[in-house]
């Protein structure tokens, strides 16, 4: 009773963020109900038993991508009508994403009437009394080691990609020496003089 | 506690709801009343370091400044900018109020009592603390005001930063304990040297201990990392715009927050609920008792450094944390998987 209440809750909270994700007008607004989709959808994934995908799913997704997503979008000088100039010339080409996405949900659903898919059986570890972590451990570190290991030299090529695209020497900008600050001594920067009156001051 | 409102003849849904519900009341009501004492005895601690007397007017020794600054705030009108964005400007200190308590779900308070004893019990206790930025940048964004709108950028940019090594500190106590629940890593800890109970007296996972403690202190934004709030920058961060309630959820918040990692400190590196020695007749102390002083230890060093270390530069604070504890951190976790390789896995095959 309470899974299947659960199951409708999350299930409507999901769709219909993720309708107001485009829907909603402000930037910022849409990135928060894309938030809450993310936060819902790992709802579903613990309902189903797999509850490491569902917390790697807020970790990452609402904890990491999102909060970079909202950085940029809180930045943007907003401007509606801007926003909503381009709309009818992109009209036929979001039209034909429409179009092949609904082809891929009826396909989608089409299988699923085919033949019988037990869902939850499918995302739960084989064994009832494993836990989640154990079974993707021992697929992922043994079947799939090396399908793990080239996601992460491809992870590492973007990331030195990225840093060698935006990284360039500037000129004319005064960066921080921590080394050299934390070498400086009070002598260094401090003098005791005896001052006589009356006269200038050496600097 | 499900069992016994089963066996008063409820259905076992109804009777795990009711008792869950009674759960999250026996947690959360104690620790409201936990975050003003200990407000009032940071102010205490604060002013006894700088040789100043500190709230000691309202109550005998001044117990009860907390209650009568809670009341005050409360009498207080909600005051919400006009060119504020109203419902964001509502819901974000309600974001850090409630995702401050939520992650007391998962926190063992003696062998077996704790609300949730889930197996991805870290996992979620990280997952809920990458929620708490959400409060803070939505005040700044919505306030949209030039001060909290700096803060906000600030804070996203350094709980991200302190994240990825408290991350990395979690994994190495986790391939320790080789568990991710809660309860089992405080027992994993039992019996260092055959007499001493806490991961900080191993000699791998110490300095991780260390690194936690600051760390924490980044993640809650406390000093010497507030900068979020640096009131000789930027009037007082996230807060700037606002007043009553919704500044008294935040406040809170943060000294729940705070609690929260001084828990988590004595969980993951000093025994939980455990006694710091190994010997029978200290387990007849309730492992609660043991929790709580380690607690209020913590915090005490908490409000220490914040009375004696002068506030980070922003961009030392950068270097700290990216520079420093992360390839320190990753660099243990390769020491501590190295080591539980050869010792405990049977080394290379």
């Amino acid at each position: 009773m309470i899974h299947v209440l659960a199951f409708y809750l999350f299930a409507i909270l999901v769709v219909s963020s993720g309708a107001l994700t485009i829907l909603s007008r402000n930037p910022v607004h849409s990135v928060l109900w894309l938030i809450l989709a993310f936060f819902n959808a790992a709802g579903l994934m613990i309902l189903l038993g797999a509850e490491f995908i569902a917390m790697l799913l807020v970790i990452v997704y609402v904890g990491a991508v999102a909060v970079l997503f909202l950085f940029v979008v809180m930045m943007l000088d907003i401007d509606f009508a801007e926003l909503r100039a381009g709309f009818v010339s992109y009209l036929p080409f979001g039209l034909l994403i429409a179009l092949v996405l609904l082809a891929e949900i009826v396909l989608g659903i089409g299988l699923w009437s085919a033949g019988p898919i037990e869902l939850a059986q499918r995302a739960a570890p084989a064994t009832p009394d494993e836990s989640n972590i154990k079974a993707i451990g021992a697929l992922l570190y043994t079947r799939y080691i090396f399908l793990f290991e080239a996601a992460g030299i491809v992870l590492l090529v973007a990331m030195i990609g990225a840093i060698v695209l935006t990284h360039r020497a500037r000129g004319g900008v005064k960066g921080q020496n921590i080394a050299r600050q934390n070498r400086r001594r009070p002598q260094d920067a401090v003098r005791n003089i005896n001052q006589p009156a009356g006269q200038g001051v050496e600097l | 506690m499900t069992a016994f409102f089963q066996n008063l003849g409820l259905p076992f849904e109804g009777a795990w709801f009711l008792s869950t519900i009674i759960g999250i009341l026996v947690i959360a009501l104690p620790l409201m009343l936990a975050v003003a004492m200990i407000i009032y005895a940071d102010r205490k601690i604060w002013a006894a370091m700088a040789l100043r007397r500190g709230p000691n007017v309202v109550g005998p020794f001044g117990l009860l400044q907390s209650f009568a600054d809670g009341a005050k705030v409360f009498l207080q009108e909600t005051i919400i900018p006009s060119a504020a964005n109203k419902a964001l400007f509502i819901i974000a200190p309600i974001i850090t109020f409630t995702v401050a308590l939520l992650a007391w779900a998962v926190v063992p308070f003696d062998v077996g009592v704790v609300l949730a004893d889930i197996n991805v019990g870290l996992l979620y206790i990280l997952a809920i603390s990458s929620l708490g930025v959400y409060g803070i940048v939505l005040a700044g964004w919505a306030s949209n005001s030039k001060y909290p709108f700096y803060s906000a950028i600030r804070a996203s940019a350094q709980m991200i930063s302190y994240e990825v090594s408290i991350g990395f500190i979690l994994i190495s106590v986790v391939l320790w304990a080789g568990s991710f629940n809660l309860t089992a890593i405080v027992e994993s800890q039992k019996g260092y040297y055959g007499f001493l109970n806490g991961n900080g007296f191993n000699p791998l996972l110490f300095p991780m201990a260390i690194m936690f403690l600051i760390s924490a202190m980044a993640e809650t934004a406390r000093a010497p990392f507030d900068l979020t709030e640096a009131e000789s920058e930027l009037v007082a961060g996230y807060q700037t715009e606002y007043s009553s309630m919704a500044f008294a959820l935040y406040w809170l918040g943060e000294y729940a927050n705070v609690i929260l990692m001084c828990a988590l400190n004595a969980i993951l590196f000093w025994g939980g609920y455990l006694p710091p020695l190994d010997w029978a007749p200290l387990y007849m102390v309730p492992g609660i008792i043991w929790l709580f002083a380690k607690i209020l230890f913590f915090f005490f060093v908490f409000s220490w450094v914040k009375a004696t270390v002068p506030r980070y530069r922003y961009d030392q604070l950068m270097r700290l944390g990216w520079k420093i504890f992360l390839p320190t951190s990753l660099f243990f976790v390769f020491l501590v998987s190295g080591f539980l390789m050869l010792t405990r896995y049977g080394g290379a095959q």
